[in-house]
């Protein structure tokens, strides 16, 4: 079970507002959504090695050679905000 | 034009039959009127450049066209630079296909966009998430069209709109300038009228892309099918994916097409996937903890939305993030940042890590005994609109069929097998890493045998 709280936790750390409404159906969706997923605690996986990736490869390393990259202008063409150099933010003090 | 085949009118194009030209603007004046919500964005003239045109799924990056990926936060964006494979096509861009919000859902109803019919019966979804290009390619509105396959994406959509659909090995296509789902399982496909047309849109997708560093060298050249015949071929039909859940219709098609297949030489017996019934769990831990890190990056700074700009870093942040994705979206980046959170990374994330290696060593032993896994694609036919979007749960078992293969990282095609209530049925042919030739040429040796019509959803 996750209750409100813990829907309230977990989106602020995935930066995520939700509404009270938002909350209420979250709580009780991924409820149902966890308590399917805890199916694999039925499994005897002691010692299994986890698969985080199904290519084997180990490094993959490049020439450190300078390429091209992104033009500022082009970079900062779609940016909402911007300064002449830059991506504008609002000020993190501000409440 | 509009009834041949993308490989056909290659060679009509070759021939001098009609321009390139001539055939994009039939393309065109069909897609125009589209009345399925198949396309996001249209081409408005033929683009510089030969070829039989592509529809593109919209998380494609494509240079100075908008590229969504089906969500609010990307509306209007247009990126300054092109997806590896796109470019490698380099068919004439016909449109962008519509999609479910970041190629979360099986139905196509996630998308800020709105839903697309289904060709064969609007009342119903074409599948998703990439249900805007197999409506698109099922309707006739394209020769064919370029989709991805995280958990079933390509492969579902093509059996509920009566196409064929392939999703890759993992690593044989390159996925940079694609927006990222789930990367350790995200993988670009072509969606197409027949098997030919599928492996002519493969063999121009393969490959390594240094800009991809999980991308491999396609170990032999992709061929056309030739095969008609299936002698010799072993085909493995796993207890777990063709019993309970499998509505009696598309059962009913699944096993008259291994008759069909016993008739082409091939034999069939039972295997077993142990760990099959798990993959779905496991895939929804996996794939939500890699969204919910993947789509950190939608924080209204670089591009696309941005709200309340003047209340403060934080608040522009989670609200930008509240306005911009939907409902799905928002579950699956709570699930996975539940799942990678302290305290429960190991109960979760770190066991259904583990439930992948013993899904990978499932496949790995049934393919010393067997050339090909088959099953049905999708559990049932395409179902109503808004019949499954209450129920989260509900929505993701069309993925059970499909999801397995998708962990394992091995290449699976959907053909349709026939019609079960008047609606396509897909038959999933999956096999080992790699193996993308030989599927072909089974796939194509099957669909010589049905004998599928498709003209009705192009009528």
């Amino acid at each position: 079970m996750i209750d409100r709280e813990q829907v309230l936790h977990v989106a602020r750390l995935a930066r995520l507002q939700l509404n009270d409404q938002e909350v209420e159906t979250m709580a009780g969706e991924l409820s149902k959504v966890l308590e399917w997923i805890e199916k694999i605690e039925e499994l005897d996986l002691e010692g299994v090695p986890p698969t985080s990736h199904v290519v084997d490869v180990a490094n993959a390393l490049r020439p450190d050679v300078p390429g091209p990259c992104l033009p500022r202008e082009v970079a900062l063409a779609a940016a909402p905000e911007r300064t002449e150099d830059g991506f504008l933010v609002p000020s993190p003090q501000a409440v | 034009m509009i009834e041949l085949t993308a490989k056909q009118a290659a060679d009509a194009l070759e021939a001098g039959e009609f321009s390139s030209r001539e055939l994009f603007d039939a393309y065109r004046e069909r897609a125009a009127a589209d009345e399925l919500n198949a396309y996001v964005w249209l081409a408005e003239e033929a683009p510089e450049g030969d070829g039989v045109p592509l529809g593109v799924k919209d998380l494609f990056c494509t240079e100075g066209v908008p590229s969504q990926s089906g969500s609010r936060i990307l509306e209007g964006y247009r990126p300054p630079y092109t997806a590896s494979v796109v470019e490698r096509i380099g068919a004439p861009l016909l449109g962008k296909t519509n999609q479910d919000e970041f190629a979360m859902g099986s139905s196509n109803e996630n998308s800020a966009y709105g839903p697309v019919l289904n060709p064969w019966d609007r009342a119903r979804v074409p599948g998703g998430s990439s249900g805007g290009s197999a409506a698109a390619v099922a309707a006739g509105i394209a020769p064919w069209a370029l989709g991805t396959d995280t958990g079933g994406s390509i492969r579902q959509p093509a059996a509920l709109c009566g196409i064929v659909g392939l999703k890759p090995t993992y690593g044989a296509v390159s996925r940079y300038g694609m927006i990222a789902f789930a990367s350790s399982l995200d993988q670009a496909g072509p969606l197409t009228r027949d098997v030919t047309d599928a492996a002519l849109l493969f063999s121009k997708m393969v490959g390594r892309d240094e800009r991809d560093s999980t991308s491999l060298e396609f170990p032999e050249p992709v061929r056309l099918p030739s095969a008609e015949r299936l002698d010799g071929i072993r085909l493995g039909v796993p207890g777990e994916l063709t019993g309970a859940g499998i509505e009696p219709g598309v059962l009913d098609s699944f096993n008259a097409t291994l008759k069909l297949a016993e008739e082409l030489g091939a034999s069939i017996e039972t295997c077993s996937l142990p760990h099959a019934p798990h993959a779905l769990s496991a895939y929804y831990v996996i794939a939500p903890a890699e969204a919910s890190s993947n789509l950190a990056r939608y924080d209204g700074v670089r591009y696309g939305l941005r709200r309340n700009g003047e209340r403060g870093l934080v608040a522009m942040y989670t609200e930008t993030r509240h306005d911009g994705f939907g409902p799905e979206v928002k579950r699956r980046i709570l699930i996975g940042t539940y799942a990678l959170s302290s305290g429960y990374y190991e109960a979760y994330y770190g066991r259904a890590q583990q439930v992948r290696t013993k899904i990978a060593e499932d496949f790995s032993s049934v393919f010393e005994n067997f050339d090909f896994i088959v099953t049905p694609t999708a559990p049932t036919v395409a179902f109503e609109l808004g019949s499954k979007t209450g129920d989260p749960l509900a929505m993701y078992l069309n993925d059970y069929c499909t999801v397995p293969m998708s962990l394992a990282g091995t290449p699976a095609i959907s053909i349709p097998s026939g019609l079960s209530e008047g609606l396509p049925v897909g038959f999933q042919l999956a096999g080992p890493a790699f193996s993308e030739n030989r599927i072909l040429d089974a796939a194509h040796a099957l669909e010589q045998a049905i004998g599928f019509d498709s003209g009705r959803a192009r009528s």
